[in-house]
């Protein structure tokens, strides 16, 4: 085994040649023969009742193969949009979920979305038709702020009051005792502002059913093509398992968009039988921001009780969620369970007590995006430590080493039991390379330039690999969270691993080639990875919550172990020698003690044509399987400083260093592993100081292209410098914990904290755009003027 | 987009002809904002007049104190051109600051004047500098062509030829872009021209390009950056949207002047 290509070498992209030599083959580069296109008409209002669908001019306009309406869907039997995860109210009862047809029935909900589909020759001529469909609406008020979501007007009948859920965590009798000998209380309220996804490549399907075998496929932009066709299959009752093929290509970016089962997809493979043409349908750049599941939107109130040592007692969170118009595929469970369990963040605090709203609005369904949850709790966590720590006159770093947990393993008082980690590990590198001791040098230097300088922290703690499957179905998950794979060695030796998970932009290809090149002692160019295709893979989960190494791999690692144990049968027949004397070691079965050996191509071919053993006593061939279910989740944490330098005359932000330590246990692919940081930290800027989706009074959305919705660019964002700590997971094979999302989560407060360090008051949202600084900065020298 | 009728003129005077004909008809220059719109079903023209192959509308020559830029000289040309970076330094950078380089590469002058968006940078050069718009038909002072959002003093079937703009003896561009779009939330061009001052605003009013009085009457004295020391902008007439509130871009404005001046001061 070459060190190059071994776990731990950085290992370039194998992916990477075809995706930038325009090889790449995504659903929009798949072509059916006679395939047919679908336009969604949407609507245009954010809360009406349609009184009147008039699609007869429609259906008669030139190339239309047929217009579709909820009336159809429901004449067809064909299920609404299922919500996988059940939440009880701090009653005991379940959650209010309204219908969520595919096409609208009776009602639109958001501006967006779906009122009728028309089907064409042609995606213009689809077009064109739609313009001719007549749609009475009744237009009712918009529910756009969830402050006054309870007193509006109904958006589902099964829940008046527009409230989801009313759930809570913790234990309140302990943390209203923690509060009332507190010696100070430190209160915050923040805003976690709503995104837009924005991967890539925007959504896209087509649907092919095939007359003569009555097999739907489905070629679709999904990180999870099982989960797709299970939900398709069992709850919208499309077609069974069996009859249904789901094929998720290339996939440009998803960041947890692509998680979910969308109406668009839906109405393709249900229409592409009613045609009786594969029927096509790619979302135009508007169509994605208008109906993607958007991301993140908390309002919370929290409140730390401390002592009078500044250790923390207690901890007590109120937030609204918005959940959108609809509960989208796993929406239920983003703003609970994973978020109120991280609210213990790296620190030991005796007593949490959490309550979440999840409440109705005629905005876009929203739902988990690259993060899902911890975002939101490490923003809150780290924003109310770094103003309690200057309430108290304490310097940042030193209030959260004094709180920091310090042995292992530490149940948290949500749920959470962390396995290991070294926060002061990672904390004292990250001060180092930060510089921080001469941080008051460079505030000066600044100031003399006019400018304002402030340094952030934000000491994250994020869970990876959600898990295990018992334990999410008791806190009321649809699914398990496990994770499969298959090893397929052929005869020659090179080897086909078949994954549950999904890669789109995380370099499966690359790292799981890696670790089973490694395992088995083969050359990484004899290893291939499958993915993304129902019939060629076993049921598995799919890609998120940066669960494909902790999970994927794992269960990777659990099949290569089977492999090698067959291996040893089949070598021990071949070398002549006892099974128990056969040492399996780079690459080689040796006999233990003599120079007797074979290379594991050479096994792998014994073991196709087995002529060293019979059938009965040993079956041929060399594949196994195997199915990993976590025993707890991974805990992937670090420190992130982020300095900033302020013109206050313009509220200019410039990121100017930028220090990331993170612990992610062992890493297979170093270089794969900084991309992802690099990454997930240009989102979390981005949340920070540039993206912010906004709906006016009337639910239109203002920030629907590119002229208003402000994404990263390049030249928002310094240089990383990027240290890693170690401390090996210590409940997966492997010691790795995940690095997908943990920029994302730890990004936003570092930055914010740096920018009220340097305006001087706490009062920045996010995002922090100039005019929001400047305004902060002008409140600043009030303050000052005022001192 | 709907579909439309595709001319290809060889000359002005065809493609005012063609103009003439089709009374839904529109030219295309770079189509950097016709096309977006077209796609979008926003604008749907029943011909598109082509001036990408109509001879004589591109280019840069210095004409006595004057440098003149064909209509469909491209930003990128502008912006890489010697002599516009030797007369007018400011407008060869103002080129280079617009959208990015496919958007440069493919986007003209004329159909950027012609179009007078109100977050625009050219119109903006052209005020300051006290351009000339030249058109097929007569030759239009810029203090005459700007007349509010997207409304200029074209008349039907009138095509913009080349814009002359008299070399000033300082002039540089200040643009504070809209953090999205980057098009100007307050773009400023500051120009001195003997003891002629003009300072011309995009971005920030309602009505598009406008001269700010408040920072030409306190650069006349003396043209340096702390003359503009506590100018102060009315807020009233300014743009208000989720990017910028009034005030804040009435502030801009003294800001960016400033900024500008030093610039053209070559500090
Ligand atoms: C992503 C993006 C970013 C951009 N950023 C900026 C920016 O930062 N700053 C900025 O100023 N602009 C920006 N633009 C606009 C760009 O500068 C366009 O090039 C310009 O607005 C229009 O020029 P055009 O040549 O593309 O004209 P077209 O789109 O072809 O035409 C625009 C209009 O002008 C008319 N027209 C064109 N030429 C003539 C003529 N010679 N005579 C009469 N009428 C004519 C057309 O009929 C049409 O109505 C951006 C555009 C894009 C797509």
């Amino acid at each position: 085994m070459s060190a190059k290509t071994g776990v731990g070498a950085p290992v370039l992209r194998k992916e990477d040649f075809r995706f930038i030599t325009g090889k790449g083959q995504y659903t929009d580069d798949i072509n059916r023969q006679d395939q047919a296109y679908a336009y969604f008409l949407r609507s245009p209002h954010a809360h009406a009742t349609i009184k009147k669908l008039d699609i007869s001019a429609a259906k008669s306009a030139p190339g239309v193969l047929g217009v579709l309406t909820g009336d159809d869907l429901a004449a067809d039997k064909i299920g609404g949009l299922i919500c996988g995860w059940m939440i009880h109210n701090k009653d005991g009862s379940p959650m209010k979920a309204g219908a969520h047809p595919a096409l609208a029935q009776g009602k639109v909900r958001y501006v967006g979305d779906h009122v009728a589909v028309v089907i064409a020759d042609t995606y213009a001529q689809a077009k064109d038709a739609a313009e001719k469909i007549i749609v009475d609406y009744q237009v009712l008020p918009a529910v756009v702020d969830m402050n006054k979501a309870k007193g509006s007007v109904a958006i589902h009948d099964v829940a008046p009051d527009n409230m989801v859920y009313d759930w809570h965590l913790g234990d309140k009798a302990a943390t209203d005792a923690a509060f009332a000998k507190a010696k100070h209380v430190t209160k915050i309220d923040v805003v976690n502002n709503r995104l837009i996804p924005n991967a890539m490549e925007p959504r896209a399907a087509i649907g092919d059913f095939d007359s003569g075998t009555g097999v739907y496929t489905l070629y679709t932009t999904s990180q999870n093509p099982h989960v797709a066709r299970l939900v398709l299959s069992a709850f919208v009752g499309i077609a069974p398992e069996h009859k249904l093929r789901v094929i998720a290509p290339d996939v440009g970016g998803g960041f947890g968009s692509k998680i979910f089962i969308y109406a668009e997809e839906t109405v393709c493979v249900w229409a592409s039988k009613k045609v009786g043409r594969p029927v096509k349908w790619t979302a135009d750049r508007t169509e994605a921001f208008l109906s993607d599941a958007h991301g993140r939107d908390h309002i919370t109130h929290a409140e730390l009780a401390l002592d009078d040592k500044g250790k923390i007692l207690g901890f007590r969170v109120h937030t609204k969620a918005n959940l959108g118009a609809y509960l989208s595929t796993f929406s239920s469970c983003v703003p609970t369970y994973l978020y109120a369990p991280l609210l213990s963040g790296q620190y030991d605090i005796p007593a949490i007590y959490a309550e979440v709203e999840g409440i109705y609005t005629t905005t876009a369904p929203v739902d988990a995006y690259r993060g899902a949850g911890r975002p939101e709790a490490t923003f809150l966590v780290e924003r109310i430590i770094e103003k309690a720590a200057r309430e108290t006159g304490t310097d940042p770093a030193l209030f959260r080493r004094k709180n920091f947990i310090k042995s292992f393993p530490h149940q948290t008082p949500v749920i959470m039991a962390y396995d290991t980690g070294n926060y002061t590990a990672s904390l004292d590198l990250a001060l180092e390379m930060a510089d921080y001791k001469n941080f008051g040098k460079r505030k000066k230097d600044s100031a003399k330039n006019g400018k304002l300088r402030g340094i952030g922290f934000s000491a994250y703690i994020e869970a990876c690999g959600i898990a295990p499957s018992a334990a999410v179905g008791s806190l009321g998950a649809g699914v398990g969270l496990w994770e499969s794979a298959e090893i397929r060695v052929n005869p020659v030796g090179t080897v086909e691993v078949l994954t549950g998970s999904h890669s789109h932009g995380q370099g499966h290809e690359t790292t799981f080639a890696q670790l089973v090149a490694d395992r088995l002692g083969i050359d990484i160019e004899s290893v291939s990875v499958v993915h993304g295709d129902t019939d060629k893979v076993q049921f598995g989960m799919g890609t998120y919550g940066s669960r494909s190494g902790a999970v994927g791999m794992s269960a990777i690692v659990k099949a290569v172990d089977k492999v090698i144990a067959k291996g040893k049968k089949v070598a021990a027949y071949a070398l002549e020698a006892a099974e128990k004397d056969i040492e399996f070691k780079d690459g080689r079965f040796n006999v233990a003690g003599t120079d007797k050996s074979l290379a594991f191509g050479e096994v792998a071919l014994q073991a196709y044509i087995a002529h060293k053993f019979n059938g009965q006593d040993l079956e041929p061939g060399l594949k196994e399987g195997a199915f990993y279910d976590p025993t707890n989740f991974t805990f992937p944490s670090g420190v992130h400083i982020c300095e900033v330098e302020i013109d206050p005359e313009t509220g200019v932000t410039d990121i100017v260093k930028w220090t990331a330590v993170d612990d992610f246990g062992n890493i297979i692919n170093p270089m794969i592993v900084e991309g992802q940081v690099h990454g997930g930290i240009a989102q979390g800027v981005g949340q920070a100081l540039l993206e912010g989706a906004h709906y006016n009074a009337d639910g239109q959305l203002v920030t629907a292209s590119y002229m208003d919705y402000t994404m990263p660019r390049a030249d928002d964002l310094p240089s990383f410098d990027i240290g890693i700590t170690t401390t090996p997971c210590t409940t997966n094979p492997l010691g790795i914990k995940g690095c997908g999302e943990a920029g994302a989560i730890a990004a936003p407060p570092a930055v914010i904290n740096a920018i009220t360090d340097a305006v001087g008051h706490e009062d920045v949202p996010m995002p922090a755009t100039p005019l929001a600084v400047w305004h902060a900065c002008q409140k600043g020298a009030r303050k000052l003027a005022a001192e | 987009m709907y579909a439309f009728s595709y001319h290809n003129p060889k000359t002005v005077r065809q493609a005012a002809t063609l103009l003439s004909k089709n009374a839904e008809g529109k030219v295309l220059a770079g189509g950097q904002t016709l096309l977006p719109t077209m796609k979008q079903r926003l604008a749907s023209p029943s011909a598109l007049i082509d001036l990408g192959h109509a001879e004589g509308l591109s280019g840069i020559e210095q004409k006595g104190r004057n440098i003149v830029i064909g209509a469909m000289t491209r930003h990128v040309d502008v912006a890489t051109s010697a002599i516009v970076k030797n007369a007018i330094p400011g407008l060869a950078a103002l080129a280079e600051g617009i959208g990015d380089a496919a958007v440069r590469n493919r986007g003209t002058i004329g159909g950027s004047i012609a179009n007078n968006d109100p977050a625009a940078d050219y119109p903006s050069a052209a005020l300051a500098l006290g351009a000339t718009i030249v058109t097929n038909k007569r030759k239009i002072a810029a203090d005459d062509f700007f007349q509010g959002m997207f409304a200029t003093a074209l008349e039907e079937g009138e095509i913009i030829v080349k814009v002359s703009f008299p070399i000033p003896s300082k002039a540089a561009y200040e643009k504070f872009p809209n953090p999205a779009s980057r098009y100007a939330l307050v773009g400023v061009f500051v120009a001195k021209k003997g003891s002629d001052v003009r300072v011309a605003v995009t971005g920030a009013g309602s009505n598009g390009v406008f001269r700010s009085k408040e920072c030409e009457a306190a650069l006349a004295g003396r043209f340096n950056a702390k003359s503009l020391e506590g100018v102060k902008v009315s807020a009233s007439g300014l743009n208000a949207d989720m990017h910028a509130t009034s005030e804040y871009r009435a502030h801009l404005i003294p800001v960016m002047a400033k900024r500008a001046v030093t610039k053209a001061l070559g500090k």
